[in-house]
């Protein structure tokens, strides 16, 4: 078997079998293989995941090996100067459509021959199909697999976290574990709580589901699937929001974030039919069939060397793309060279990122994350920190070749003013969850940030290490929570890290992470620049690209992009030391909640123990370390020299060399926003030099602002909410006085008539067949007078009755 | 010898019919009937042995009269058996008393 094949079985055993784990566990009590208040269902998905790890981590080494890590020697991503011209050549040579493909035998071995004679380019991606589902003219829809050192290492993260978190949730949810569960958040009339049968392996059926579809998204090899997997975890995210479906709050919070991704979903469908309408095909691949090569969409966008083939016209709107074949060379149907509209591709790119705004809440559909909340925090752990709301930034870097810097200048925006709205609302959050669903949507946004600035692997780095630590927060968090009771207000809490110490220094670690915290200045060959967590590592990367970028391009309007994620640095330090303190540090705030605090069996700490070690160890190395080389490797469009682009707008994203000279003065002046943050926090929470609630006092203005959410929702209830109830209402009324006015006359003159068809029915039809009824009743009474029953008078009329003849035939015959 | 010729036998069949059918009219003793039914039967058998005779008609008279009498006996065997048991439901012969076929 080649490596192909092997990574393709081991990644497909990992991505069904919490499919099967699905089916097995939600139909847990009907198949009588479990019951209520057994812990089967847990351990089921347990074992799924957890074999879905090891065939995860075991394809990653198999990969490694198989291409003796190529992807981790530094030559081949020359960030640094010196090997920049050789590495430039390197990267040429790997350009991903010259990567072999191994669904076809003769191909792989002739390109594994070739491969031998270079002694040079491994394979950047391996994919195939699965399966064919249907064929329209030439467009295929199929099941394909796609597998870069991406793919790799997102399976290897979901999995891994995926696990932990199924490993916590058994502790969390054991309440679940019971004939008769008491919600005490649901208040029926007459002072009653709302009880309900447990639902422990419905939980974990959906955890299954959601875990499916997540590494369903991660393997895709076309656009469709991914959109396919894409709603599948919308709906998963619903089911799991929604897991406390009796609460008003979660079901309306189900609601709000299925809905605001479905706005997403429409600009995503947009997308896909431009693609499909104008380059006639979903694949990201190029495959060859019967010898015709149909070219995927990454070679036609991007041909052979990663450029656009932007026509010379100096119009925006009549300038084209040409196509591609993963040769470079042009397509064409007949003479006509075969192309695709600029503002086409952008409106494209566009829509397929609206669907990740929606899944990754950035700006404008940031709102549904927080409210999210409401699911248990296992599921905010796995759906909101590392995986669901991941798969937004996922697409964006999957489909990064396709993007156009006009796309990409909008993606850094849009995540740029994500980042700084959620770190500034998370400053005043005191909901211990809410502040770290803040932090989320602010960290998306810098992995959005670095995706739009070019910093392609930067981005995807933030996105691993992020999973990481945050899983790893909202653990400790929902450890808190159950340690305290549900309660889950941190003005209540304070000095917990006596009471539950494990969770307190485990979320402590996250924390630093997040915070990118760093003891610069000891940094050597296996640390990387500065000793720090992973955290420090992968935003450092981001901010130095948003410097090379802001750099890059005069135009004043882009220093935005590299101040306000240095601002953040900071922000993010202070809210999320704020949250230390005020949880774990200080007195006791609540002596009831302090009093009967406890720390959590091992079930809940273990995974937290192990994600820390992951958060803090994940980077090590910073952007010489194995993570950051790894995800770089499958870098689709290599950032070797500066693009420069002049359609739209007049764009430059910078190279590797450009964001390299930068490092150092971006990674210092985010190190000094981080300590600033860390340093304010301290003193306010911890040292109380200031009373927070005098400058509450103080900023009035600006606090009621920041706790309404910037008043997004208020926004959103005057611009949608309301108008949609306004439309609704009148056609309630329309429905009300003209449609239900003619139904209800219509009605009534139907029974109107209906009764003069009775009266017809009963009168004239009933009235025939009755008389005749009747007659014939009457006829057969008149004749019974004849049958006497006297013998005698029957020999008496036999005998007239002959003679009568008699008289009859001698009269009437003719003689 | 000189015969008494046809129309005797008619007069002497006649006779016996009209005898028959007044038995049967006004008897109300059950055999009694049974009596004027089989004088109605040897009233037509005398005719038909008559015709049989007389007329070029030759034996057919005859075999119709030897079936009159064979079904007689028949018709006789299950009149008398319904006369048994119409006596042993109403404890007498009476066919007046026989009326419940009355409609």
């Amino acid at each position: 078997m080649d490596t192909g094949t092997v990574l393709r079985n081991l990644l497909t055993l990992a991505w069904l079998l919490p499919l099967a784990g699905f089916v097995a566990e939600i139909y847990a009590l009907q198949l009588r293989w479990s019951h209520r208040l057994s812990k089967a269902p847990a351990q089921l998905a347990v074992a799924c995941i957890g074999a879905g790890f090891l065939c995860s981590l075991s394809a990653l080494l198999y990969w490694g090996n198989a291409t003796e890590w190529a992807a981790l020697k530094p030559a081949e991503h020359g960030h640094h100067a010196e090997e920049h011209a050789g590495a430039e050549h390197a990267e040429a040579e790997m350009s991903p459509v010259d990567a072999l493909h191994p669904a076809e035998p003769e191909a792989a071995a002739d390109a594994e021959h070739t491969a031998v004679a270079h002694a040079a380019p491994v394979p950047k991606f391996y994919a195939g199909t699965f399966y064919k589902l249907a064929q329209f003219g030439p467009l295929e829809i199929t099941l394909d697999w796609y597998i870069d050192s991406l793919t790799l290492v997102m399976f290897t993260m979901v999995t891994f976290i995926a696990t932990c978190i199924h490993l916590f949730a058994m502790g969390y949810m054991k309440d679940e574990l019971t004939e008769e569960y008491e919600d005490h958040q649901v208040h029926l009339p007459g002072g009653h709580h709302f009880t309900r049968p447990g639902r422990f392996h419905r939980f974990f059926a959906f955890l299954s589901l959601f875990c499916f579809s997540m590494l369903g998204l991660v393997l895709a090899g076309n656009i469709f699937q991914v959109f396919i997997f894409w709603e599948l975890v919308g709906i998963c995210s619903y089911l799991l929001i929604g897991f406390y479906v009796e609460r008003h709050s979660a079901s309306t919070a189900a609601n709000k974030a299925f809905i605001m991704n479905r706005v997403g979903d429409f600009g995503f469908l947009i997308g896909l039919m431009i693609l499909i309408t104008s380059l006639g095909t979903f694949r990201f691949f190029d495959v060859e069939n019967d010898g015709v090569e149909q070219t995927g969409l990454f070679s036609l966008i991007r041909g052979d060397d990663g450029k656009l083939d932007v026509s010379d016209d100096p119009s925006v709107t009549k300038s084209v793309v040409y196509l591609r074949d993963s040769h470079g060379h042009r397509l064409a149907d007949g003479t006509t060279p075969r192309t695709i509209s600029y503002l086409l591709l952008i409106a494209a790119g566009l829509g397929v990122f609206a669907g990740s705004i929606g899944k990754s809440a950035q700006f404008p559909l940031q709102t549904w994350l927080p409210d999210a909340m409401e699911g248990p925090t296992p599921v905010s752990a796995l759906v909101h920190s590392a995986t669901m709301v991941a798969a937004g930034v996922y697409l964006a870097g999957r489909f990064y070749p396709m993007f156009p810097p006009e796309v990409l200048l909008g993606i850094a925006y849009i995540g740029c003013i994500t980042l700084f709205i959620a770190a500034t609302i998370a400053v005043v959050a005191t909901d211990i969850k809410k502040v770290l669903a803040y932090s989320t949507i602010s960290q998306l946004g810098y992995m959005m940030l670095a995706i739009g600035v070019g910093g392609w692997a930067a981005g995807l780095f933030h996105l691993v290490t992020h999973a990481f630590f945050k899983s790893l927060m909202f653990l400790c968090s929902g450890s808190v929570i159950a340690g305290c009771h549900h309660e889950q207000d941190m003005r209540k809490m304070g000095g917990l890290r006596h009471k539950m110490p494990l969770t307190a220094y485990t979320m402590l670690v996250g924390v630093i992470a997040i915070a990118g915290l760093a003891i610069p200045g000891v940094g050597n060959a296996l640390f990387g620049q500065a000793l720090a967590f992973s955290g420090y590592h992968s935003k450092d990367a981001i901010v130095a690209s948003a410097l090379a970028f802001s750099e890059l391009n005069p135009n004043p309007l882009h220093n935005i992009l590299f101040i306000t994620p240095l601002v953040t640095a900071g922000i993010t330090a202070f809210y999320m030391f704020r949250l230390w303190f005020m949880t774990f540090a200080g007195q006791p705030q609540d002596e009831h909640v302090y009093e009967h605090a406890h720390e959590n069996p091992a079930i809940m700490t273990v995974p937290l123990l192990v994600l820390s070690l992951l958060a803090a160890g994940c980077a090590i190395g910073g952007e010489d370390g194995w993570l950051y080389r790894l995800l770089a490797f499958s870098e689709t469009v290599p950032a070797v020299e500066r693009a420069t682009s002049a359609r739209v707008a007049t764009i430059v994203l910078p190279s590797h060399h450009d964001v390299h000279d930068v490092h150092g003065t971006a990674g210092g002046m985010a190190l000094l926003a981080a300590f600033a943050g860390t340093a304010v926090a301290y003193l306010l929470y911890c040292r109380k030099v200031v009373n927070p609630d005098d400058i509450r006092r103080q900023a009035g203005g600006v606090y009621d602002f920041l706790v309404d959410k910037w008043r997004f929702d208020t926004l959103y209830d005057v611009a949608f909410v309301r108008p949609c109830h306004i439309v609704a209402s009148w056609c309630q009324g329309f429905d009300q006085k003209v449609l239900d006015v003619v139904l209800h006359t219509s009605a009534a003159i139907t029974v109107v008539v209906s009764k003069w068809e009775r009266t017809f029915d009963e009168g004239m039809v009933d009235g025939l067949v009755n008389l005749v009824g009747t007659s014939t009743t009457n006829f057969g009474r008149s004749l019974r007078v004849i049958q006497t029953g006297r013998l005698r008078q029957y020999v008496m009329w036999i005998a007239v009755g002959v003679v009568v003849l008699f008289v009859a035939l001698f009269t009437a015959l003719p003689k | 010898m000189e015969s008494v010729g046809l129309n005797a036998y008619l007069f002497v069949g006649a006779v016996l019919f009209v005898c028959g059918i007044v038995c049967m009219a006004i008897k109300r003793n059950g055999i009694g009937v049974l009596m004027g039914v089989e004088l109605v039967l040897n009233g037509a058998n005398l005719n038909f042995v008559a015709f049989a005779h007389y007329t070029p008609l030759g034996l057919d008279g005859q075999v119709i009269a030897l079936f009159v009498i064979v079904l007689a006996a028949a018709e006789a065997a299950v009149a008398l058996a319904i006369a048994l048991n119409f006596y042993n439901n109403h404890l007498t012969i009476d066919v007046d008393r026989g009326n419940e076929l009355q409609g």
